[in-house]
C-alpha cells in the first residue's frame, strides 16, 4: 500500500490539495477559493499595504505553509539548491503580467481547477485559455526559447523566502497594530498552515504544476503532470460533493465574459511555460531555494497591489477597461518577449 | 558518447535536449547531466518512453543520467 501509494504521489499530491482546499472553503475560505495563488498573493500585497481594498488584506498562512513545506522536506532530503540568475529582471516582469492575467479571469490556474470542481461553468473558458497559453509556450519552447541557466549560490540566497515566510506568519500570530489584517473569509490559522505544509512538502516531491501537465503533453506526450491536474479535479469534486459545496452553474467570484476568462488564462498559462511553472509551482521551486522564481513570486505580490490600484482587476460583474488591455498588451509583450529571448544551437 | 549538461535548467528544457539528442542517433549511448531531482526523473522518465535503457549515477550534487538506445 505505501508503495503504491510512493508510485502514484502525482496522484496523491493531487487528492491531498483538492480535499484540502475544499475542506478549507468549508472551514472558511471564500467559495472556490480554498487554494488561489494569485488570490492570496494578492491577500499578502494588502496586508503589506499595497493595495486599499479592506476585504483583500491578509498574509495567507496556505501559501507560507507551501514555501515552508518545500523548504524542509528539500533540505531534510538534501534536495536544497540555492540557485538562481536565469534572467530574473525578465522573470520579475512576466510574473507581474501572470498576476495580471490571473485577476483578469479571478483566479490562477489551481483556482481555475477548484472551479471547475465546485461547478462553475465559467472556468471552462479559462481551462481552455490555458491550454492555448500552453501551445503557445511549447511552440516558443520549440523555437529555442529559453530564459537561460541559473547558477549555484551561496546558500543564504535560497533562505530568504521561506525567512520571509516565517516573519508573516509570526505577524498574523502576533497582530501586531501597524499591519492589515481585515479578510472576508478565512479558514482558521492552524488549519491553513498545517494543509499548506502538508501540500507544499508533497509538491516538492512529486512536481505538481498545473501547467506542467499540458506542456509536457503537447511536447512529448508525457501525462504524469497531467494525472495531478486530473487527481485535483476529481478529488476537489468529490469532497464538495459529500460537504454539499457543489453547486453546479454558479460562479461564486467569477465572471461570465467569455472571451477575457479565455485571454486572462492564456496569457497565465504562456508566462508560466517562459517561467517553467504554474504560480503554485513557483511557490515550491522558491522553497527549495531557486530565488528567480522567489523573485517571480515578487513580482507577482507587486503587480497585485498595481493591479487592484489602477483597477485591472475583474469584478463578478465583468472585466474593466483597463484590466482587457493589460489583458492584450501583455500577451503581446510575453511573444515579443519570447521571440527576442530565442537561443540558436 | 554525447554528453548533455543540463545543469541548472528549468522544466522541460531537459527533456527537450534529450529528445534531440536521442534523434539524431539511430542506436548507442548520451549522458545527460542535471542538478536537481525532479529534472533527473523528467529525463528519466521521458527515454523509458522512448523504449530506451536508463542508468542513473548520483556523482555529488549532479545526477548522470546514462540513456542507452538500442
Amino acid at each position: 500500500m505505501w508503495k503504491s501509494l510512493k508510485n502514484n504521489l502525482i496522484v496523491v499530491t493531487g487528492a491531498v490539495l483538492g480535499i484540502a482546499a475544499a475542506i478549507l472553503v468549508k472551514y472558511g475560505n471564500p467559495p472556490n477559493m480554498g487554494v488561489c495563488l494569485a488570490c492570496f498573493l494578492r491577500d499578502i500585497a494588502g496586508a503589506l499595504g499595497l493595495h486599499q481594498v479592506e476585504k483583500l488584506r491578509y498574509f495567507r498562512p496556505e501559501i507560507l505553509g507551501f514555501i515552508l513545506g518545500a523548504f524542509i522536506i528539500s533540505s531534510l532530503r538534501k534536495d536544497f539548491r540555492s540557485e538562481g540568475g536565469s534572467s530574473p529582471i525578465l522573470r520579475f516582469l512576466i510574473g507581474m503580467f501572470v498576476m495580471f492575467g490571473a485577476l483578469i479571469f479571478l483566479g490562477c490556474p489551481t483556482r481555475m481547477t477548484l472551479r471547475l470542481a465546485g461547478g462553475d461553468p465559467t472556468a471552462i473558458a479559462g481551462l481552455f485559455g490555458l491550454i492555448f497559453g500552453a501551445f503557445l509556450g511549447t511552440q516558443l519552447l520549440k523555437q529555442g526559447f529559453t530564459l537561460g541557466r541559473s547558477q549555484r549560490l551561496n546558500n543564504f540566497n535560497g533562505f530568504i523566502l521561506p525567512f520571509l515566510a516565517v516573519i508573516l506568519l509570526l505577524l498574523v500570530a502576533i497582530k501586531p497594530s501597524f499591519i492589515y489584517l481585515t479578510p472576508t473569509g478565512h479558514a482558521p490559522f492552524l488549519l491553513s498552515l498545517f494543509a499548506g505544509l502538508v501540500i507544499g512538502s508533497l509538491a516538492q516531491r512529486s512536481g505538481l504544476c498545473f501547467v506542467g501537465g499540458f506542456r509536457n503533453y503537447l511536447l512529448v506526450r508525457d501525462t504524469y503532470l497531467l494525472k495531478g491536474f486530473f487527481s485535483v479535479l476529481v478529488f476537489a469534486f468529490l469532497t464538495n460533493f459529500v460537504l454539499k459545496q457543489f453547486s453546479f452553474g454558479a460562479s461564486p467570484i467569477g465572471h461570465k465574459e467569455f472571451l477575457w476568462n479565455f485571454l486572462g488564462l492564456t496569457v497565465v498559462g504562456l508566462g508560466s511555460v517562459m517561467l517553467e511553472g504554474c504560480p503554485f509551482r513557483q511557490t515550491i521551486l522558491a522553497g527549495r531555494g531557486n530565488t528567480d522564481s522567489a523573485l517571480t513570486i515578487l513580482g507577482m505580490v507587486f503587480a497585485a497591489g498595481i493591479a487592484h490600484n489602477y483597477l485591472f482587476v475583474s469584478s463578478p460583474q465583468g472585466t474593466t477597461i483597463n484590466g482587457r488591455i493589460i489583458t492584450l498588451i501583455g500577451l503581446v509583450f510575453l511573444l515579443i518577449l519570447g521571440f527576442l529571448n530565442r537561443q540558436k544551437e | 558518447m554525447e554528453e548533455i549538461d543540463a545543469r541548472g535548467m528549468g522544466c522541460p528544457h531537459p527533456v527537450i535536449l534529450t529528445k534531440k539528442a536521442l534523434e539524431k542517433i539511430k542506436e548507442g549511448k548520451i549522458s545527460v547531466i542535471v542538478d536537481n531531482t525532479t529534472s533527473c526523473e523528467n529525463v528519466s522518465r521521458y527515454a523509458k518512453s522512448q523504449g530506451c535503457q536508463v542508468k542513473v549515477e548520483k556523482k555529488g550534487d549532479d545526477y548522470y543520467v546514462e540513456i542507452t538506445k538500442e
